[in-house]
């Protein structure tokens, strides 16, 4: 009885150590691309797999979106050539940039020229919305969203330093970091936290969708414009593909004009972009240390 | 008043090691409690919970398209890490007396399984081969111990009886492994629930398993599909033992590499990047390692480093587990009973069960994130959470080895039963659980510091966000050397005590 257990065990050991380690190398003339992980995923997947489809038939070459779980994993995947075209945040373009010698920005929203960070905090905090940088929420609970999130980090995390001076774990009593721009505001709502910052294109989704109530939550004050989200490509992908690919992937990005499409964005249309675009962002992530 | 003779006069009671141990460990924790941030901050929780309450009584088992095959790779995650790892142990477990070797487990097994995952995606990305070994090589360094353990108290009676000239591989074939068998099989089982909790969790990060899914419908706010996860996995756990059966386990063995999935092609030139730029240190990167400057940077670099991230973690990584074992603690003493023989007719036992999978299966995450929003962020939700889902381990195992007590026939009932028959003699028992534990609850700190509670889990989180890789590691390696400190401490406090080391099952 243990004899034919252990030969059995043993038989099914090598068949895995056998068969345990193959990776299909299913991908390997797939152009696959990703996203950063803002929004639901549920929206993500729906926007993305129209996207994947309308770029395998402009491009004449298949192509499939994947999605990951974390800003990091994003970059990640750009950096380990497991992804080629990803649609990044300000700040994860730059590092995915930084890391991949020879990528570019192709193409941005019409929107992401101008993007906005909302500072929101909760009624019971007494903070009214007003044109000036609200001092009031020194000695409150703070929360951010994705450590990795432009708009929900990078941004509000500069302006609190630049307007107080001081670090944000020095000026608010408690500092978290929600995970993304819909849980800032659920924290914020239910008042885990006093006060948030969150996306502005996020907020008006949920705002929209009913699930904000603003007898608890209300905006406070609205950052300067940034520049935020791109479509990043690798610089080898012509190589990989045929000559012209980049510039052909740009047009069909700046061509997208399928309505419906656009609105999943939610974005008015693309236009061209730059890295030296992004020279902004870079500069003020330099300056809080998020990137050596 | 006049002495009896034969009967000395009272004296000052005297405590065992073990009360005093008890005792310390209880002061120890109501220390911490002084300076860890336990306030309860939220305002209006109702909102949230009362959509968390709604979502569980209503679960939408329709939601998530595909759910068969989510099951499947979850289980084909768990089989195939916890194969690899039983296998690995198992032959590591033969030279677990080289002090290389039991060093070498204690350190992969003091990195949690996500954190390995975190790792592993750096090189391999979301291969289904990153999910395999986050499994695999802690669980290799814990089933390591835990089987040379068990062999070593292999009875030695039958040994000695062995004709002389036996050769060692048959003693060992014939003798030794027979005895140790059924201990062996039992706790690979036991591991491969555990490997079950592993592979759902390893989706919070992106691999495809029930995680995934769970971590999305939570982040959203879809209570009704989180539920119907969470109670597919409740049920997937509850019922192991009806499918896992000895018999179909090289069958399933055989199957589930198939069904981890697709992933993205692993290319050797990350895996050789990884190696030999991200994780050194950045000051050495490019600088001349003959130059002043680049060493000065490099101790500017770890001395931030350590000051201002691994000491501050390390703070609250002691406060946390000191805390959260002392409670672990007091649930489990207050839970067994529920699921004991000695104290409960089938009815209520089943309930017991029913509560107490239910939150063992629930990982501590998410535990931590629905108190988090109840109680707003400090210690408190992480504590809660990883006493109920530790506490109801070790209540588990209690009650079970409860009922193995022999009681007189005139033993007493109820509360009696409870303080003066059975906790006395499960006692030791269950401090050998709870010690085991230890180093396990520790290890989950670091989990909940990616939800925001400033473990070093936490600023390891941070690194990896930032891609700053050798910072990560700088700080795994920090967290390791604790675990590993920690786990020395408990093997010594078990042996002074003298508890069993068959705990090894917790």
């Amino acid at each position: 009885m243990m004899r034919s257990r252990s030969t059995l065990l043993l038989f099914s050991l090598v068949s895995l150590l056998l068969f345990g380690g193959v990776t299909p190398q299913a991908f390997a003339d797939t152009f696959v691309f990703t996203a950063i992980p803002d929004e639901d995923e549920a929206r993500l997947r729906q926007r993305f797999n129209k996207v994947a489809a309308y770029l395998s038939k402009e491009l004449g070459v298949e192509t499939k979106y994947v999605p990951v779980k974390s800003y990091a994993a994003a970059v990640t995947a750009f950096r380990n050539n497991q992804v080629q075209l990803a649609w990044f945040g300000g700040l994860s373009g730059v590092r995915a940039r930084n890391l991949v010698p020879g990528s570019e920005a192709i193409a941005q929203g019409y929107e992401d020229q101008a993007f906005l960070t909302y500072f929101i905090a909760h009624a019971s905090t007494g903070l009214k919305s007003s044109g000036t940088f609200p001092a009031g929420m020194a000695g409150k609970t703070f929360t951010f969203g994705s450590k990795g999130s432009t708009s929900g980090r990078l941004m509000p995390e500069y302006y609190v330093r630049q307007n107080f001076n001081k670090a944000p774990d020095e000026v608010f009593t408690k500092v978290g970091f929600s995970g993304n721009h819909a849980k800032t505001i659920a924290l914020v709502q239910s008042g885990a936290y006093q006060v948030g910052a969150v996306n502005f294109k996020v907020w008006e989704n949920n705002l929209k969708s009913g699930k904000i109530d603003p007898a608890k939550v209300a905006i406070i004050w609205t950052t300067p414009p940034y520049p935020d989200y791109q479509w990043t490509i690798r610089g080898d992908v012509d190589q990989r593909w045929k000559p012209g690919f980049k510039q052909r992937v740009t047009e069909v990005l700046l061509n997208m004009k399928d309505p419906d499409l656009l609105a999943s964005f939610p974005r008015k249309n693309f236009i061209p972009a730059k890295n030296a675009d992004y020279q902004p962002i870079l500069d003020v992530a330099k300056q809080i240390k998020l990137i050596d | 008043m006049a002495t009896v003779p034969g009967i000395s006069a009272p004296t000052a009671p005297r405590y065992s090691p073990v009360v005093k141990t008890s005792a310390a460990f209880v002061a120890v924790a109501a220390g911490c409690l002084l300076f860890a941030d336990i306030s309860i901050t939220t305002l209006d929780p109702w909102s949230e919970m009362k959509r968390i309450a709604w979502g569980a009584v209503t679960p939408d088992f329709g939601a998530v398209a595909g759910l068969g095959m989510v099951v499947l790779q979850t289980i084909a995650f768990a089989l195939c890490g916890v194969a690899l790892g039983a296998v690995g142990g198992f032959l590591l477990s033969q030279v677990f007396h080289l002090g290389a070797v039991r060093w070498t487990c204690a350190s992969v097994r003091a990195i949690h399984e996500l954190f390995w995952a975190l790792i592993f995606m750096q090189v391999l990305g979301l291969s289904p081969l990153t999910g395999v070994l986050a499994i695999a090589i802690p669980y290799a360094g814990i089933c390591a111990k835990v089987y040379a353990e068990t062999l070593e108290e292999a009875h030695l009676p039958a040994l000695r009886s062995l004709p002389s000239g036996t050769g060692i591989v048959s003693a060992f074939f014939f003798v030794r492994l027979p005895d140790v068998w059924v201990h062996i099989k039992n706790y690979t089982s036991y591991r491969f629930e555990c490997g079950l909790r592993s592979s759902a969790v390893l989706g919070f990060i992106g691999l495809p398993t029930l995680g995934f899914y769970l971590e999305t419908a939570f982040s959203e706010g879809n209570y009704s599909e989180a539920a119907a996860l969470m109670i597919i996995f409740y049920l997937l756990i509850a019922t192991l033992r009806y499918w896992m059966r000895p018999k179909l386990v090289g069958l399933y063995v055989l199957i589930a590499p198939f069904l981890l999935g697709g992933g993205a092609a692993i290319d050797m030139s990350n895996i050789v990047r990884f190696l030999t730029v991200d994780v050194v240190p950045a000051p050495l990167r490019g600088g001349g390692l003959l130059e002043g400057r680049t060493w000065s940077g490099l101790g500017d670099w770890a001395g931030t480093l350590l000051i201002d991230q691994a000491l501050p973690g390390m703070v609250a990584t002691i406060l946390l587990t000191q805390i959260a074992l002392v409670a672990t603690g007091v649930l489990a003493l207050a839970l067994f009973p529920l699921v004991s023989k000695k104290f409960f007719g089938p009815v209520t036992r089943t309930v017991g069960h029913v509560f107490l999978v239910v939150m063992r299966s629930t990982p501590e995450f998410i535990l931590a994130y629905i108190f988090l929003q109840l109680w707003g962020p400090s210690m408190l939700p992480a504590i809660v959470a990883l006493s109920l889902h530790n506490g109801a381990i070790i209540g588990h195992l209690v009650g079970r080895f409860s009922d193995e007590v022999r009681l007189r026939p005139d033993s007493p009932r109820g509360i009696n039963l409870y303080g003066f028959e059975i906790v006395p003699r499960v006692y030791g028992q269950f401090l050998a659980f709870l010690f085991y534990r230890w180093e396990v609850i520790m290890r989950e700190t670091a989990i909940l510091g990616i939800l925001g509670i400033a473990t070093l889990g936490f600023f390891v989180d941070s690194a990896l966000a930032d891609i700053r890789l050798d910072r990560a590691i700088f700080l795994i390696a920090v967290m390791a050397a604790f675990n590993v400190a920690v786990d020395a401490l408990s093997r010594q406090i078990r042996n002074r005590l003298r508890l069993s080391t068959r705990a090894g099952q917790a």
